[in-house]
């Protein structure tokens, strides 16, 4: 494998489990349900999305196969992880979870 | 230097599925369980996009396609049993 793939390669795979990992630590860490729904559905999707991305280029790379199935994994997961994450908000004020006190306005009281 | 690096981003994943258990077992109200549940199944697809780095098979990934397409439906059916009491109206 040319050194060029392989440094691009690494780099993705490390790219994507660090953005995996931010997002893990923004769900467990952040103070209340709305600020939690933002690490998951941004860092995770993009971490996922990076690793989808290298696994991609490894099999195209060592010629093992050309079909785009990662591909596919990764459109999917961009297509429904803001759709997943609205519903989720949605249902969350509709049960009225506990907000921080720093939040402004209250939309779901109007 | 792929092997070092898919080590790495094993170990990565690894404790970003720990923090998720973590806030699945602790979560106070059921809109974190979900998150938490939707965060699990997409560290899943991971793992099971860098075991077949690792294995250097190809045989994984419909698994993982699948556990995308499922995981999807399962996240929007228990929010909309949490907003509206029922999953089919």
């Amino acid at each position: 494998m040319a050194l060029v793939a392989e440094v691009g390669i690494s780099i993705l795979l490390v790219t994507g489990g660090v953005f995996a990992l931010v997002g893990a630590i923004g769900l467990a860490r952040l103070p209340d349900f709305y600020t939690r729904l933002h690490g998951p559905t941004k860092a995770t999707t993009i971490g996922v999305g990076s690793i989808a991305m290298a696994s991609f280029l490894y099999f195209y790379d060592t010629n093992t196969s050309h079909d785009l199935l990662e591909l596919l994994i990764m459109v999917f997961l961009f297509l429904t992880a803001p759709i997943s994450a609205n519903f989720l908000a949605k249902a969350a004020m509709h049960l009225k979870v506990k907000i921080t006190k720093n939040t402004r306005g209250h939309p779901w009281d109007q | 230097m792929i092997a070092i690096a898919l080590n790495i981003t094993i170990a990565f994943i690894a404790l970003a599925v720990v923090l998720n258990v973590y806030r699945l077992v602790r979560g106070p109200d059921a809109p974190d369980r979900v998150l938490a549940l939707d965060t699990l199944y997409i560290n899943a697809i991971a793992l099971i996009l860098l075991l077949d780095i690792q294995l250097g098979t190809r045989i994984y990934l419909e698994a993982a396609l699948l556990i995308a397409v499922m995981g999807f439906i399962g996240t929007v059916a228990l929010a909309k049993y949490l907003k509206r009491g029922s999953v089919i109206e």
